[in-house]
This record gives C-alpha cells, structure tokens and sequence, in this order.
C-alpha cells in the first residue's frame, strides 16, 4: 500500500528516466573526441599524406586539394587550408550541434533528464550566433564534392602503368560518396534548393526544385547516417594513405600485379 | 492476472511519490491502469483524460521519466515485476497529481500570427494545388497533447525562458503558417519576432517524444531558422540584395 518516496527531481542529472539514457552522449562525446584528436594529430602534425605521384596516387583527403606554396615554411602542413572548411561545416551542422550540445554541453545531456546550466541563452548569443554561418560552409562544402571525385578518379590512374585499381581507390571513391551524401543531406542545402518557397506549382522551375527538394529529403531523413559513415571513412581514408605511404602496409593493386 | 506496481506522484508541487499494486489484464495501457487504480484504490486520484485513442492529447503524462500519452502505452512494454513511475508534465504547474495546469501554451497560440489570405479568385474561390499544400499536411497531424513542451529543455530546466519563448508545438503552427501557399503575412515578422527560435538548440527532444510522429526540429524549426538565414545571413543573397538594390 501506500508508501512516501521523493520529490520531483530538481537537481542536475535527475531524472525518472530508467533506461540508459547516459550511453548516447557517452559513445557520440567518445566517437567525436577521437576523430577530432586523430584528425588533429594526422593533418596537422603527420607526414605521409600522399602515395606515389606528384600530387599522390592516392591523396588523403585531409589534404584534397593540395595547396603547398613554397613559401610556406616546412613545419606548415596542407592541411590547415583544408581542414577549415570540413571543420566549419560540420561544427555547424544541425546534427553534429544536436551531437556536441548533448554530450559536451550537456543541454541537455539527454530528453527529460535536467542539464547542469544555471541559466541558457540558446544560439541567439555569442558563440553559438556563429551557427548562423553553416550557410556558408554549405557553399564551400559545395565545391569540395567534385574536388573529392577528382581525388578518387584520379586514384584509378597510374602515371606509366594507366588505368588501373587498389585499395585506396576503392576507400577515396567510398569517402567521396558518402561526403557526397551527407552534403546534399544537409539542412541548409535542403531548404536553399526549394525550402524558402511556399507555391511550388507556380512555374516548372519551381516544379523541378520541389523535385530536388524532395530527393534532398530523402537523404536528409538519414543525415545522421551520414554524418557518421563519411565522419568515419575520412578517418579511415587518412590513415590508410599514411600508412601505404609510410610502407607499413602493402596496397594491393592491379599495377603491382594481379590482386 | 498479472500486477503492475506504480509509483504515482500524489498532491501538487510539494506531494510525493506514493507506490500502489494494481492487478491489470491482458492488452491494457497505463490509461487503463491508472483507471483501475482510481476505481479500487484511490477515487480522489486526479488524471485527465478525454478519447483513449491517443487523439485528444489529454492523458500526457511521465510514464517512467519520458513524456508521453498514457492512452498509448501497452503495459507489455514494461516487464512485470518492474516499478512504473508515473508524473504529471513537469514543465507546467501542477494542480493535482498528474493533472497540470496548461494554460501557458494557450498564451503562446493567441500570441500566433494570423493567417493574411490573399485575394479570392473571381468566381469567389481560393485554389491550392496538391503539391503546395502536401508539406503542411504533417504539421495538422498535431494533437496539442503538449508533450513535446514539456520535454523542451529549454523551459523545463529554465523557466524564465518562458516568457520569450513559444516552444515546440508553436514553431509547428509558425511553420504551418509561414509556408502556407496563400499566406500574405510578411515572413520577415513570421520567422524574427518575438518566439524564441534562437533558444533551440536543435537536440530534438521534441521530435523524439511526439506521439503523432511530426518531424518538428526537421521540418518545422530548422526550416523556420533556415527562412531567418535567407533574411540575414546568405552571403549570396546579401551580394544580391546590394547589386539589385533590393530589401
């Protein structure tokens, strides 16, 4: 019969909830910790970036595309031309802002369980105002899909030998399609192609971006599947170009011979 | 005949959890539970309730600390044995236990935009084709069961935010409204003024909780948000707006 209990929680981390609520954030703060110190450690402070040819064989796509002048002292890695706009981008993201707000700032750490802030102001407040600019490294995310198609294409062509394929052509092909589809997944992109109109039946150019909207849709519905399949290839891509380039390991190819 | 054991919260701010057993039968929800509990046990139990087809959006509750509609949860989701909590929406003021007291979401509807309708054709009508209404078509699926204002954290854990702040359920109509094919309300008004937009910050703990399935943080708020980038942030239409000399 009738027993006394608690009170409505009131303090940070209560919650009624009894499932386990604590393990999302804690694999997504984990997952993204990693790829942040790897990426760091591997664009900023790595060699062996690129295999075999001038501009590589293969190429990391940390580095996509080259940008070396030689004015630029030797400790200065490539990289940090590039990585500005992937970073920008994905630190904007509707899904990535969801990830980091729930498991860095805990606000909330999860739904229904109380956050540890006294106060909160939203993203109408510096820093998070800067949010406002994933339009932007929308645009620039734009131009890095056929920059990163070039990359895998050009990773099935060897210098002397001609067309041919490895490992490595098979991974930068993969991670260009998955950035592929996590670029035209996004948001902003989704909303620019026809989201800000109200009266799409008016002219066929409206019909034909109502279309586009709609497939845009359809890899919108999955953004976080892509946010993390690409987030997690661009890893792998990386590291397998150091590690062909470093010779730890062996790409099996056709130019070395039948595979 | 199995038995469930529910821990209900009794009284108002300053009550307390009291725990009951309650025998239930096969196919039941909680709704029905709280039901036998009020018939067998406690007739001065408060719980409102209206349709018991999860449409009316009356019996919102928290069944185990997640929002939800206590019509639309099977007692075979829980494993007997298993303690059920069940509180009022902790969002609102409580007025009895698990009855609260709403009336705040009916300030923020009054606070609505009207819809501005543009002229009717000749013959006397107003025409919409298919494809310009089929988008809003999942914004007037909601219920109004308030549940995904009550798990907004953004006045649940702080409500001081509730004055300048409309919330989930109304940035749904907000986006029922801005993107109404016959709408001539002006969308700078729609999307800047006065709701709150900034204060979400896209953890879609509205969607995850909506009983009707409405993808409010996809199709709504960002899109509303999107609409504001359009106005203020798009370097494109800003280069734009200076060559053409237009807004």
């Amino acid at each position: 019969m009738a027993q006394a209990s608690t009170a409505l929680e009131r303090r940070y981390g209560d919650t009624q909830r009894t499932d386990r609520w604590w393990l999302e954030p804690l694999l997504v703060g984990s997952g993204l910790l990693i790829f942040v110190v790897y990426s760091t450690v591997s664009g900023v402070l790595g060699e062996y970036w690129a295999f075999e040819t001038e501009h590589g064989l293969y190429l990391s796509p940390f580095f996509e595309p080259l940008i070396h002048p030689e004015f630029l002292p030797d400790w200065f890695s490539p990289a940090i031309l590039i990585l500005w706009a992937p970073i920008g981008f994905r630190t904007t993201c509707y899904y990535y802002r969801r990830a980091y707000y729930r498991a860095y700032f805990l606000s909330p750490p999860a739904c229904a369980v109380r956050e540890p802030a006294g106060s909160y102001s939203g993203e109408g407040v510096f820093p998070f105002v800067l949010q406002n600019a994933h339009r932007w490294f929308m645009y620039v995310a734009l131009l890095f899909i056929p920059i990163l198609w070039n990359g895998a294409i050009r990773s099935f062509w060897l210098d002397g030998e001609g067309i041919g394929i490895g490992l490595g052509s098979v991974l930068l092909t993969v991670n260009a399609a998955l950035l592929t589809m996590y670029t035209i997944g996004c948001h902003s992109l989704r909303h620019w192609v026809a989201g800000g109109l109200n009266q799409f039946s008016r002219t066929p150019l409206r019909r034909l971006r109502r279309r586009l909207w709609e497939i845009f849709t359809i890899a919108n519905e999955h953004h976080r599947l892509w946010a993390w399949t690409s987030l997690i290839i661009v890893g792998v891509t990386d590291l397998y170009v150091h590690l062909v380039a470093s010779e730890v390991v062996t790409d099996p190819n056709t130019w070395s011979g039948p595979i | 005949m199995p038995t469930a054991h529910l821990r209900v919260w009794r009284g108002t701010d300053d009550g307390e959890y009291v725990e009951y057993e309650v025998e239930y039968d096969e196919g039941m929800v909680v709704l029905d539970v709280v039901h036998r509990l009020q018939a067998t046990q406690t007739p001065d139990l408060a719980v409102r309730w209206n349709c018991k087809a999860g449409k009316c959006g009356s019996c919102s509750a928290e069944i185990n600390g997640k929002p939800r509609l206590q019509c639309m949860q099977r007692m075979e989701l829980y494993p007997e044995g298993e303690t059920i909590t069940l509180a009022p929406l902790k969002t609102f003021p409580i007025i009895r236990d698990l009855v609260t007291n709403v009336a705040w979401n009916y300030d923020q509807a009054r606070a609505m935009p009207e819809l501005r309708l543009r002229p009717a054709d000749a013959d006397g009508n107003r025409r919409m084709a298919q494809i310009d209404i089929d988008r809003g078509q999942e914004f007037h699926k909601c219920i109004e069961c308030y549940i995904c204002q009550d798990v907004c954290h953004v006045i649940r854990d702080h409500p001081e935010n509730m004055a300048g702040f409309a919330g989930p359920r109304f940035f749904v109509q907000l986006a029922s409204i801005a993107m109404h094919p016959l709408d001539t309300n002006t969308r700078r008004a729609t999307v800047d003024h006065g709701f709150g937009l900034d204060y979400c910050n896209i953890t879609k703990c509205c969607t995850d909780v909506c009983p009707e399935g409405i993808h409010i943080t996809d199709n709504a708020i960002i899109p509303l948000k999107e609409r504001r980038v359009d106005e203020f942030h798009d370097p494109l239409r800003i280069i734009a707006r200076k060559l053409t000399g237009r807004g």
